[in-house]
C-alpha cells in the first residue's frame, strides 16, 4: 500500500529548545526541529547528547528551559499535564527497553492505552490487542508478564503497545540497543512495517548506523510481505531525514547521501558507507 | 551556607506539593479502587503478624520494667494504667508507625523507584494516566486507613502482654484490677492523640516512600539510596511530629 499523499502539516515542531538540569551544563542547547506529516526522522548521536532528552521533551515529559514546542500545529508548550494528557493520546511512544509496567500482562500491557483513554473494558479491546500481537509476532504472550520475555521481545511488545492506538506520531527511542544483529534488523522490520501500515510520522533514536540506513532505504510491501527498496524518486525517500546530535546541540540535518558526505569526524562516524570502510 | 539549605527546602516543597495532589486527588476521578485495595493488602494485612508480635513484646516489656520501679513504692497494682497509658499515646502509635516505615516506606520507594529508572512512570504519563493519581493516592489513601487499625491492634495487643507479664507470670496484680485500671487510665484525649498520630504518620510514610522512589535517578544503584533515604528521612519525621503532637495535647 503506498503512502496516501496527505495534505502535509506540521506534527512536530521545536523551537529553539534549551533544557539544564543545572547552572553548568545544558542537556539541550537551543535545538530545533521540524517533522511533517509523513516525514521520517532518525536521531543519531553518542550517548549523553540529548537524543532522550528530546524525545521526553517532545512529549512533555519535561520541561524545556526555554524555546517552544508546536505539537499538531498547537503551541504546546504551557500546557497543563492533563491538556498535555490529549495531545499524547495522539503519539505513540516506544521507550529505551519497553518501558512495560511490569505488575501487567502483556495483554493488560499492550491494552493499557485504549483501556485507560477510552475507558473500554479488556474484554471490548481484545481482539484488538490479539492483533497487534500477532503483528509483532507475540500472539501467545497474552498472559505473560515483561520478566518473563527477552529484551527483544519486550521491544516488540512496546511497539505493539505504541501503535495500537494509531497515533499520527510514532517516538521510538532506542528500539535496537543492546540487541543482537538479527534480533536488531526483526525489530526496524517491524518499525518500517508499522511506519507503512499506519501511515504515520515517525522518529528513531538510534546508535546505530545501519538502523538509519534500513529506515531511509527500505519499506514494507504489503502483498510480497517483504521488504524493498525505496525508488530513488519516492517521496518517502525525500521525507527521511538524518539529524546527528553531539553535546545537547543538532550538528547535522540533512539527507542519507549528504550524511556520507560530510567531512566531519564525528558526523562520518554515523555514516553507514563511511563506517563500512 | 544557602546553598547547603537549598536541598532539603526544595525536597520539603515538593513533599507539600506531592501532599497536596495527592490528597485533592482523592475525591477527583478516575478511582483506582482495586489499587486502593490492593495496597492496603499489601500495607494493612502484610503488616499485621509483626505489629502483633512487636506489641505483644513491647507491652510484656513495659509491664516488666514497671514492675521493679512500682514496687519500691508499692503501687504495683497500677501497673495496667501504666502499660495502656504509655502503650496508647506513645509505644503503639510510634512503634507501628516505625515498622511500617521499615517494611512499607522502602517498599514503597523501592518499587516506586525501579518504575522511575524503567521509564514506568515516563511510559505512564505518555499513556495518559497521573502517576500521583495511579501510585501515590492509592497508597497514601491505604496507609491512612490501615495504620491507625493496626495501631489499634498494637496496642490492644500490648495491652494483653502487658497483663500476662503483670498478672500470670509476677503476679503483680489482680487481673480484675488491671484490666479495671488499664480501662479507667483512658481519657479521651489519650485516645485522640492516639488515633492523631497514625493518621500523620501515614501521610508521612507513604508520602515520603512515593516523593524518595518518584525522584529517583541513576539506576538501581539510585533506588537503593532512594530507599534508604525514605526510611531514615520517614522515621526521623515520625519523632519530630509525635513530639509535636504531644506537645499540643499536653496543654489541653
Amino acid at each position: 500500500m503506498p503512502r496516501a499523499a496527505t495534505e502535509r502539516t506540521c506534527v512536530l515542531r521545536l523551537e529553539n529548545i534549551s533544557l539544564s538540569f543545572d547552572e553548568e551544563s545544558k542537556v539541550l542547547d537551543n535545538v530545533s526541529l521540524e517533522m511533517w506529516t509523513g516525514d521520517t526522522k532518525i536521531i543519531l548521536g553518542a550517548a549523553g547528547a540529548g537524543k532522550t532528552v528530546m524525545f521526553k521533551v517532545a512529549l512533555g515529559l519535561l520541561r524545556p528551559t526555554s524555546g517552544r514546542i508546536y505539537l499538531f500545529g498547537e503551541d504546546v508548550t504551557d500546557y497543563g499535564e492533563n491538556r498535555w494528557f490529549d495531545v499524547r493520546a495522539r503519539i505513540g511512544v516506544l521507550f529505551q527497553e519497553g518501558g512495560l509496567f511490569d505488575s501487567l500482562t502483556i495483554e493488560e500491557n499492550v491494552a493499557y492505552p485504549l483501556v485507560n483513554r477510552y475507558h473500554k473494558t479488556a474484554d471490548e479491546v481484545h481482539p484488538e490487542v490479539e492483533e497487534s500481537l500477532q503483528f509483532v509476532e507475540l500472539g501467545h504472550t497474552l498472559e505473560k508478564f515483561p520478566s518473563e520475555l527477552s529484551g527483544g521481545m519486550r521491544r516488540r511488545v512496546g511497539i505493539a503497545r505504541a501503535g495500537i492506538s494509531d497515533p499520527d506520531l510514532l517516538l521510538y527511542d532506542s528500539p535496537t540497543a543492546g540487541l543482537d544483529p538479527i534480533t536488531a534488523n526483526n525489530i526496524m522490520a517491524l518499525i518500517i512495517q508499522e511506519r507503512e501500515m499506519r501511515n504515520a510520522t515517525s522518529a528513531i533514536i538510534s546508535h546505530r548506523f545501519q538502523d538509519g540506513h534500513i529506515m531511509a532505504n527500505f519499506r514494507y510491501n504489503p502483498e510480497s510481505k517483504r521488504l524493498e527498496q525505496i525508488p530513488d524518486d519516492s517521496p518517502l525517500r525525500r521525507g527521511t531525514r538524518f539529524v546527528v546530535m553531539r553535546e545537547g546541540r543538532i550538528v547535522f540535518e540533512g539527507s542519507e547521501r549528504e550524511l556520507d558526505a560530510s567531512a566531519d569526524p564525528y558526523i562520518a562516524k554515523f555514516s553507514m558507507m563511511r563506517s563500512a570502510h | 551556607m544557602l546553598d547547603i539549605l537549598k536541598s532539603p527546602i526544595v525536597t520539603f516543597q515538593e513533599f507539600i506539593l506531592l501532599a497536596g495532589r495527592a490528597t485533592t486527588n482523592i475525591i477527583r476521578r478516575p478511582f483506582y479502587a482495586s489499587d486502593v485495595i490492593l495496597q492496603m493488602d499489601t500495607i494493612g494485612v502484610g503488616s499485621l503478624p509483626i505489629t502483633i508480635l512487636i506489641g505483644f513484646f513491647s507491652g510484656a516489656v513495659m509491664a516488666l520494667q514497671m514492675s521493679r520501679a512500682l514496687s519500691q513504692y508499692g503501687a504495683t497494682g497500677q501497673v495496667g494504667q501504666i502499660t495502656a497509658i504509655t502503650l496508647v499515646r506513645e509505644m503503639g502509635p510510634v512503634l507501628t508507625a516505625l515498622l511500617v516505615a521499615g517494611r512499607n516506606a522502602s517498599g514503597i520507594a523501592s518499587e516506586l523507584g525501579s518504575m522511575k529508572v524503567t521509564e514506568q512512570i515516563d511510559a505512564m504519563r505518555a499513556l495518559g494516566t497521573d502517576p500521583v493519581k495511579k501510585l501515590v493516592t492509592p497508597r497514601l489513601i491505604a496507609t491512612c486507613f490501615t495504620l491507625p487499625l493496626l495501631t489499634i491492634v498494637a496496642d490492644f495487643i500490648g495491652i494483653i502482654g502487658g497483663y500476662l507479664v503483670a498478672v500470670p507470670l509476677l503476679a503483680l496484680t489482680t487481673s480484675s484490677q488491671y484490666w479495671n485500671n488499664a480501662w479507667r487510665a483512658l481519657e479521651y484525649n489519650d485516645i485522640a492523640q492516639g488515633l492523631l498520630k497514625p493518621l500523620v504518620f501515614a501521610y508521612i510514610i507513604s508520602l515520603v516512600g512515593c516523593l524518595y522512589g518518584i525522584r529517583t535517578t541513576g539506576g538501581t544503584q539510585g533506588v537503593g539510596r532512594a530507599t534508604t533515604q525514605a526510611v531514615v528521612v520517614a522515621s526521623v519525621w515520625i519523632f519530630v511530629c509525635t513530639f509535636l503532637i504531644t506537645r499540643v495535647f499536653v496543654n489541653l
